[in-house]
């Protein structure tokens, strides 16, 4: 790994930028992300921004039960978020649907089956701390290019 | 050394990309951190303007399915060349390229050519959200150059020349101060800051007009607009602020007031909110006009 590498790799752990996707979520964890940005939490010490964008975003948070309806937003927005990526999910419901498993309205399905997801935050809602270290996990994610969607692109290169 | 080539060390060395890049960087970290503060939060660390940069320039460039490749990516470049160049002409000590008559108009000129970037960006990208940023763009730039280009037109007749240096040199008066506080009535909109930041309206419009851009141009983009908040600052302290024959200290003093007026636009951004379209329009046309009425007709009472 060069000097450039390198420095490019620090920097994907120093700057995450963030997105959020909400799947189908009663807005409980996606109320607590904002004090993240508040002085009390302070992300920005860790060089996270919220963008509204996913084309500018690394890190994409995704929190709620999967609808039937958001399955393909998921998809779209996860192919619009440029490599390299990392997906956290927020709460319980993106792995199990929590209290609305087994509605008809709710894929029965962990988000792991629609796109790679690579740090879980537990809770319902998480605290925001969780949420913080969540960010900081996957931003060390990407840093040494251990993410799903890093290890996959590395591994069709080789084959 | 001949003209080429300092030129071509103005552009790339001093005040070029290679120490400009760095200096627009402190800029952008230095307001950023002021925000933070007077918002009560710890702020970023100071290298966070450069690890952007770096996370940038390693990322993939997702280009929209439609969009005219060789355009959306010569956009980013252009930019930053225009500004980067704007700057080169900008008289600070140690500035290798020699000054020529008319090189206001150039720089002018070359000042222009970032905002077209921008709007053009806007409606390349195809993206609805672009072209409102695109469209904002465009039309406030209307509003806020008026005060803008006045307040260095006026000085330009003060001084009796187009020239850089003539300006620079030129005798301190009550112009200097009217043509001053005209720029810094035109500085907020032309920074994009709060009470006029209509076209990067992040809640509203989701991004500026870059919001189809990812990887190495949103990099370039981002540059671009550092050394432009070093372009504009330095700017203001050349033209405004009374050079001493000591080349050392004119260089702290234009610094130190970069960072001055950095400061103070950065205050008022924190301290308001942002306005209409409309709002911002009539501002720069009934304020600014009239300031720039003022100014105007203090150069010509003399």
């Amino acid at each position: 790994m060069n000097l450039i590498e390198r420095v490019i790799a620090i920097s994907r752990r120093r700057s995450p930028w963030i997105c959020r996707l909400n799947a189908g979520s009663c807005n409980g964890c996606d109320i607590e992300i904002t004090p993240l940005l508040s002085p009390r939490y302070d992300a920005e010490q860790l060089g996270v921004e919220l963008h509204g964008t996913p084309k500018h975003a690394d890190i994409v948070l995704i929190s709620g039960t999967l609808t039937l309806r958001s399955r393909q937003a998921i998809l779209d927005i996860y192919a619009q978020v440029p490599n390299p990526k990392a997906v956290v999910a927020l709460g319980s419901c993106p792995a199990s649907g929590n209290v609305f498993a087994g509605s008809p309205l709710v894929l029965s399905e962990s988000l792991d089956s629609i796109v790679p997801v690579d740090v879980w935050v537990p809770g319902c809602p998480p605290r925001p701390q969780a949420i913080l270290d969540g960010v900081a996990r996957a931003a060390k994610l990407l840093e040494e290019g251990a993410t799903k969607s890093q290890l996959e692109s590395r591994r069709g290169r080789l084959s | 050394m001949n003209a080429v080539w300092s030129y071509l060390v103005a552009f790339v060395v001093w005040p070029g990309l290679l120490l400009a890049a760095p200096l627009g960087w402190l800029e952008l970290w230095f307001m950023r951190k002021l925000v933070a503060r007077l918002q009560g939060r710890q702020g970023p660390p100071f290298f966070q303007p450069f690890f952007d940069f770096m996370k940038l320039l390693g990322k993939e460039t997702v280009i929209p399915r439609g969009v005219n490749r060789g355009i959306f990516l010569a956009l980013p470049v252009v930019s930053l060349a225009s500004v980067t160049a704007a700057l080169a002409i900008v008289p600070l000590p140690g500035n290798p390229a020699p000054s020529l008559p008319g090189d206001v108009v150039l720089l002018l000129y070359l000042m222009e050519v970032p905002i077209l970037c921008e709007v053009l960006a806007g409606y390349v990208s195809r993206s609805i959200y672009g072209q409102v940023a695109a469209m904002r763009e465009a039309l406030l730039s209307l509003a806020y150059n008026l005060p803008f280009l006045v307040a260095i037109i006026a000085m330009a007749q003060e001084a009796g020349s187009f020239q850089m240096s003539a300006l620079q040199a030129a005798p301190y008066g009550v112009v200097h101060l009217l043509a001053a506080l005209t720029f810094l009535l035109a500085l907020p909109a032309r920074m994009k800051l709060n009470p006029f930041s209509i076209a990067n309206a992040e809640h509203e419009i989701v991004a500026d007009s870059h919001i189809e851009y990812s990887g190495p141009p949103l990099a370039l983009f981002k540059l671009s607009h550092a050394v432009e908040l070093v372009l504009l600052t330095e700017l203001f302290a050349v033209v405004f602020i009374p050079a001493t024959p000591w080349p050392l200290v004119n260089l702290l003093v234009y610094l130190a007031a970069g960072v001055a007026v950095l400061g103070g636009v950065t205050l008022l951004a924190t301290a308001t909110a942002r306005l209409r379209l409309t709002q911002a329009f009539r501002f720069y046309w009934v304020w600014g006009g009239l300031a720039s009425a003022v100014t105007l007709a203090a150069t010509l009472v003399r």
